[in-house]
């Protein structure tokens, strides 16, 4: 086993931690870092419970060696709270009950904060396309698509 | 995950010695949307991630009148479809890209490392077939281009040599008067592995069709350029007529296997079908562009 250096910036903060050269970032974060929003669905790409955005794009944490992080911008569902205030994604999945185990919540949550981040007025369909490489076993998504849609309706009014 | 080892190559040069020192076991990590899972599912053994990202020719979209496009061969999927270039000249492109895997897929993967996992099913590769592409690869013995149709070799396999790995992917300017389309059938709307996807390309001289190609993925062990298919349409105004002995050119040159997503007769089928919806489609964004 052979351990690595890796310097990144997580949710704003500067960030060095040891990892094992063929940790995946999902393990990293979870294993290394101690952030455990991120979570494994699949470990194959297919589930989106691992999303996170790295420099500035949504990626699956699972489909990324820990290694290539080296110098990037990452954040996590960790970064989308200000401190005790949920961001108003999280307070509307809430509010809209958009959860029902909540194993699919952190990747959904990253995944549309992404979305609204470049289209703060998307369609159904924008919003149904985007998320379509999260799954959630649940919810029927119904509810997910009306809380991201609900909370860019809000963002858009506030 | 098995014990691989990561190195960031810093240059062409570097990368290649990187890959010949590497051996067999070294691999080229691009978006790693496929090689990350092999190494981890242990399909195949890897023992080095040359990580080609950093190296500039392989990141980045440029265009000319003159020159055409050159698309560096680790450039992900969204970079691809956002450009400006893409979208107004190479729409067929963004037809491809705008759907392998989902927004978190297309945050990585690239058309390079699409072409280079050589599936049969690969979605970027019928496109750029149709689209006239080559791939301009690097390795220890120089520089070669290689079109995209000749690349793969096998399912999983293609022409590169030890040490060899694709610098950037090049498509002419398109001709004037000319459309194309790519299109795939899978049993979702989104987020699937094709079951069969199709392109095709036409160039027109008034209402007779000077010029197509024509490719399919999913149906052999390499997608294919199907000649007889384009033959069919030549010389004439696009008919009925003339779609239809297209498709029946490309059903007989399909070889598809049975598997879970489809049956040998219904790829048969369905490759009929996108021959003449791909056709319908390259037809209509040529009157566009005339
Ligand atoms: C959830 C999910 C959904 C997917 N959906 C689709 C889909 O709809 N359609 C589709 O076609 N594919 C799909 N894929 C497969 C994959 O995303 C694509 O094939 C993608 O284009 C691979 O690009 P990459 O940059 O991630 O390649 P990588 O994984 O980095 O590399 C793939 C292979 O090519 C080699 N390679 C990469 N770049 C080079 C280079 N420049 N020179 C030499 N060798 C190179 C690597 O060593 C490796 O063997 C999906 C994958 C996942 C996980
Ligand atoms: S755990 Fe990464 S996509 Fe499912
Ligand atoms: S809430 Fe259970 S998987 Fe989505």
């Amino acid at each position: 086993m052979s351990h690595i250096v890796i310097n990144t910036t997580i949710n704003g903060e500067a960030t060095e931690f040891l990892a094992d050269e063929r940790d995946s970032l999902l393990e990293a974060l979870r294993e290394r870092v101690g952030l455990t929003g991120a979570k494994e669905g699949c470990n194959n790409g297919n589930c989106g419970a691992c999303a996170v955005i790295l420099d500035g794009r949504l990626v699956n944490s699972c489909c990324v060696m820990a290694a290539e992080i080296e110098g990037s911008q990452i954040t996590t569902v960790e970064g989308l709270a200000q401190r005790d205030h949920l961001s108003p994604l999280q307070q509307t999945f809430l509010e809209d009950a958009a959860l029902q185990c909540g194993i699919c919540t952190p990747g959904f949550l990253v995944a549309s904060h992404a979305l609204l981040a470049q289209n703060p007025d998307p369609t159904e369909h924008e919003v149904r396309f985007w998320l379509a490489g999260n799954l959630c076993r649940c919810t029927g998504y119904d509810k997910i698509v009306r809380a991201v849609l609900h909370t860019a309706e809000q963002m858009r009014k506030a | 995950m098995q014990a691989v080892k990561y190195v960031r190559a810093a240059s062409v040069q570097d990368a290649v010695r990187l890959l010949q020192d590497g051996g067999a076991t070294a691999r080229v990590l691009a978006g790693g949307t496929d090689v990350i899972v092999q190494a981890r599912e242990r399909r195949r053994e890897i023992r080095l991630f040359v990580d080609v990202k950093h190296i500039k020719e392989l990141i980045g979209v440029s265009y000319s009148a003159r020159g055409g496009l050159t698309i560096g061969a680790a450039t992900p999927c969204y970079q691809i479809y956002g450009d400006a270039n893409v979208r107004q000249r190479y729409p067929t492109l963004v037809d491809a890209s705008s759907v392998i895997g989902g927004t978190a897929i297309q945050g990585r993967a690239s058309l390079g490392g699409n072409l280079c996992n050589s599936s049969p099913a690969g979605d970027g590769i019928p496109a750029m077939i149709v689209l006239e592409g080559v791939a301009n690869i690097a390795g220890p013995g120089g520089e070669r281009t290689v079109a995209i149709e000749q690349f793969c070799t096998g399912p999983g396999r293609n022409v590169l040599a030890a040490g060899e790995f694709v610098v950037s992917l090049h498509f002419p300017a398109p001709a004037a008067h000319s459309g194309a389309r790519w299109m795939r059938f899978i049993p979702r709307n989104e987020m699937d592995i094709a079951v069969v996807n199709a392109a095709s390309q036409l160039r027109f001289d008034g209402n007779r069709v000077s010029w197509a190609r024509i490719a399919l993925g999913a149906v052999a062990p390499t997608p294919l350029l199907v000649a007889e298919a384009a033959a069919a349409v030549v010389g004439k105004p696009l008919s009925d007529e003339t779609i239809a002995a297209a498709a029946a050119a490309a059903r007989s040159a399909a070889t598809p296997i049975a598997d879970m997503r489809g049956s040998i007769k219904q790829r048969k089928h369905l490759v009929g079908v996108f021959t003449e919806r791909t056709l319908r489609g390259a037809a209509e964004r040529a009157q566009g562009a005339q």
